[in-house]
């Protein structure tokens, strides 16, 4: 594995930030507690990662996905964990369509400023050669006056 | 870092996973038998791992007498780790701390154990032959 160990960690401030928002105000964590906390976090991914595996296997996917998690967490007795869980991905499915929506959209955008923009080429071309032929015909007539 | 956080807005609301995806798939890959994981897999695990800090946490502060308490020790999470059956997963990297003078003590109490057994093995030994 080319993993150095610190890469199986995670940052030390977001894993402060969610325990200290989860403890009452006021409440002190040892420096040694939050450590033992992060690692424990690390062992939890590692514990569910292989969890969720035995589910993907079982129906023959190579893929771990969602549903695969939220089996993972059950057999785990994190039931507590299902519903959020649940929550989430209904969020961040929304979310994921909105992206898509919007960037689909600004393609369509684009396309239509191109199109129109092709337009307005050929209408200056058009222009041009208008303005060319008043040219040569104003030409024409100073030729004959003079 | 380029995937830190989903639903990370401009106007700063509510992220829907703090925790850094990267990172989080890192770990995942560890784990010799995976081969790929899908997007939403991902989030679902760095929520849960996010619900599962404020659960130890939040137990490893409750545990033991309920009084409200300055401070979450080391220990409170290793006690927290051995009494509760959903989190024996961590009572080898959280082990409760002990004395070392105790702890010469039960290794010198284990080998006079073993060395009990021997003398009884051999003593039946002689006894056949």
């Amino acid at each position: 594995m080319a993993e150095r160990p610190e890469d199986l960690n995670l940052p030390n401030a977001v894993i402060t930030r969610i325990i200290k928002e989860a403890l009452p105000d006021g409440v002190n964590i040892s420096k040694e507690a939050r450590s033992a906390i992060s690692r424990a976090a690390s062992v939890f991914v590692l514990y569910a990662t292989s969890c969720a595996n035995n589910f993907a296997m079982k129906g023959k996917r190579k893929t771990l996905n969602a549903s695969d998690v939220l089996s993972a967490m059950e057999e785990m007795e994190f039931q507590r964990f299902v519903t959020p869980l649940k929550e989430a991905l209904e969020a961040y499915r929304r979310e994921q369509k909105g992206k898509k929506e919007a960037s689909e959209q600004k393609k369509k955008d684009k396309d239509k400023k191109a199109d129109s923009e092709e337009q307005d080429k050929s209408r200056e071309e058009d222009d041009e050669d208008e303005e060319r032929l008043d040219e040569e015909e104003q030409n024409e007539e100073e030729e004959l006056d003079n | 870092m380029a995937d830190v956080a989903v639903g990370k807005d401009k106007c700063g609301e509510q992220r829907l996973v703090s925790l850094p995806l990267s990172r989080i798939r890192v770990i995942m890959k560890s784990s010799p038998e995976v081969s790929s994981i899908n997007q939403e897999a991902l989030v679902l695990t760095a929520k849960a791992t996010e619900l599962f800090v404020q659960y130890l946490a939040t137990c490893s502060y409750r545990h033991g007498n309920g009084k409200a308490k300055k401070a979450l020790t080391y220990s409170d999470l290793a006690s927290t780790a051995e009494d509760s059956e959903t989190l024996q997963f961590l009572a080898d990297i959280l082990p409760k701390k002990i004395l070392a003078s105790k702890y010469l003590k039960m290794l010198k109490e284990k080998r006079e154990e073993e060395e009990e057994e021997n003398d009884d093995e051999s003593d039946i030994g002689e006894v056949l032959a």
